[in-house]
């Protein structure tokens, strides 16, 4: 094979719909692949420690069903990575079921349906943690404790290429995997067709956010990545876009600290000596990327873990005065909630729209506040009852807030609503580490059915 | 000498989540001439940051010159990781503005 084509529709499938014009004209330039990353970290620990989607299940069936029809229209592979924005087990089953109940619904010829999960069990890291292994922390995180781990309510493990080959290699034409590096679903099928790694990995680096890598900005159109023994290759399928020395070269520094290199399991991805050359208006080609092997395989770790059930409510203030003092207001209020509640045991956060809603303690001009402020209230606690009082409390005390200067004495704060409502449960990383293993897919469980009539 | 706000030289100036504890932040510009100029400038530089944001130089974690992507680019660890209870910008998507207004003497 000379060289191989992949196309990519969205960069977080389910997250928004796919754009159908692309996607169709990606379809017909022939791909050799169709593949999607379906998950991110970026959605918060809510949806993988409550093993929930952000994304409604719509919007999921429209991007698998276009790509699925097309695929088996092609007679070429469709890979999916990170189902259901966690890829935790619950979110492969359902698209695996998705898969099935669209193969049912258009008829289609029997196929190959492989997948595999990503869930960690606890008591498998637990056992490493007290075998001497290192579970490192990453960003700015501790190396994991028993006692962190113990708060952790749902583990995935961060894929490379090698379930994804090895379901290629048994025939797969369709898989769905558990949580992925975004850049392994499109690194596996070049390496599985036999081009360098050098090369494959870049090809998934630069397609794994589909037209993010091409300009102008617009999201969730399909772009094409050609991959060679020499070079690769990347086209925009929108006829407005063009992928461009600038937009191709920015799209690695995207998301990530470090625009030169990016770590997977099994080793990094080099981008210092990157060569970008425009080929034609809409394709940049690249050159130069290198890959190195690791010495030892460390696979990433996602953890999310319960704070409590959560309540939240919502107040304004037009008042100057009050909004020059909506601190001591914050601060009556607080003080009743601990008069019921006592200091502990619970979260109460006022985020004051208007003022540092958006940027908390970053923001420069806080001081310039506007003429009416919102302010969000958050209650977090162990049971339901207990949120719902204590987010009561801090969000209608504030109405009763004494100031001494004040002319309105009949109420602090307006109310769009006099209630407070139940909001996703709070959760919050528990794990955001690596992990040594000596055969990776250990981790990785797959499994092959067959799928259609 | 010319004054210049960064917003009239850059093309984009954004931020975004780099993983769940780190926000990086991207100036690119549109032009060789206009970034080369503007690194020389030192008008953007971790100590900059520190002034505009009200953070010590611990919490960047990286400040780098990505001369293929005609770019600077910073990163901030978070104070708890995105999506805490009480975080106002899970993906940090809008933590550039301050950005916008920077002095730059070219």
């Amino acid at each position: 094979m000379k060289s191989m084509k992949i196309i990519c529709p969205n960069g977080h499938l389910g997250f928004a719909p796919l754009r159908t014009e692309s996607f169709h004209i990606g379809v017909q330039a022939a791909p050799d692949f169709i593949a999607a990353d379906s998950g991110s970290d970026d959605v918060g620990p809510v949806p993988l420690g409550s093993d929930t989607s952000t994304s409604p299940q719509a919007w999921q069936m429209h991007d698998l069903e276009e790509m699925l029809l097309a695929s088996r229209r092609l007679g070429v592979p469709m890979i999916i990575g990170s189902a259901g924005d966690t890829g935790s087990n619950s979110r492969v089953d359902m698209y695996v079921r998705i898969i099935q109940e669209l193969a049912e619904k258009h008829n289609l010829p029997k196929f190959k349906l492989g997948y595999f999960y990503s869930e960690v069990d606890k008591e498998t890291v637990r056992m490493k943690i007290r075998n001497g292994d290192s579970v490192t922390g990453l960003d700015g995180f501790d190396d994991l404790t028993e006692a962190e781990l113990d708060a952790t309510d749902r583990i995935v493990a961060v894929a490379g290429v090698h379930p994804y080959i090895k379901l290629l290699e048994q025939g797969a034409d369709v898989i769905i995997g558990g949580r992925s590096s975004d850049a392994a679903v499109f690194a596996a099928p070049a390496i599985f067709k036999g081009f360098p790694e050098d090369k494959a990995y870049y090809l998934g680096k630069v397609l794994e956010c589909a037209s993010f890598c091409a300009e102008p900005y617009g999201g969730k159109e399909t772009v094409m990545g050609e991959i060679s023994h020499d070079d690769v290759q990347v086209t925009a399928m929108h006829p407005e876009q063009r992928c461009t020395i600038a937009s191709v070269a920015g799209h690695a520094m995207y998301e990530r600290s470090n625009p030169f290199e990016e770590f997977f399991a099994g080793g990094r991805l080099d981008m210092t000596d990157c060569h970008y050359e425009q080929l034609t208006e809409k394709t940049t080609r690249i050159t130069g990327s290198r890959f190195h092997p690791a010495q030892q395989i460390r696979v990433k770790l996602e953890g999310s873990g319960k704070v409590g059930e959560r309540f939240i409510g919502f107040c304004g203030v037009r008042d100057p005065y009050t909004i020059a003092n909506i601190d001591r207001v914050i601060g009556w209020a607080r003080e009743k909630v601990q008069e019921r509640f006592g200091d502990e045991g619970y979260q109460l956060h006022y985020s004051v729209y208007g003022r540092d809603g958006v940027m908390g303690a970053l923001e420069p001009l806080r001081h310039q506040t506007g003429h009416e402020v919102g302010v969000l209230v958050q209650g977090v606690a162990p049971t339901r009852e207990m949120a719902e009082e204590l987010t009561l409390i801090g969000l209608r005390q504030m109405f009763y807030a004494r100031l001494p200067d004040v002319k309105g004495t009949a109420g602090s704060v307006s109310f769009p609503l006099d209630e407070v409502v139940e909001a996703s449960a709070a959760y919050r990383w528990t794990l955001n580490h690596t992990m040594p293993v000596d055969d990776v897919l250990e981790l990785f469980p797959t499994n092959m059915i067959t799928a259609g009539v | 000498m010319t004054s210049y706000k960064l917003n009239q030289l850059a093309k984009t100036i954004r931020s975004k989540n780099a993983g769940v504890n780190k926000i990086t932040f991207d100036i690119i510009f549109r032009d060789q001439e206009t970034y080369q100029a503007v690194k020389k400038s030192g008008a953007l530089s971790r100590q900059t940051v520190c002034d505009l944001y009200n953070i010590s130089d611990e919490r960047i974690s990286d400040f780098v010159e990505y001369d293929p992507g005609l770019a600077i680019k910073f990163t901030i660890y978070r104070q708890r990781p995105s999506g805490s209870a009480g975080d106002g910008d899970i993906f940090g998507a809008q933590q550039y503005a301050p950005l916008l207004e920077l002095p730059v003497d070219l």
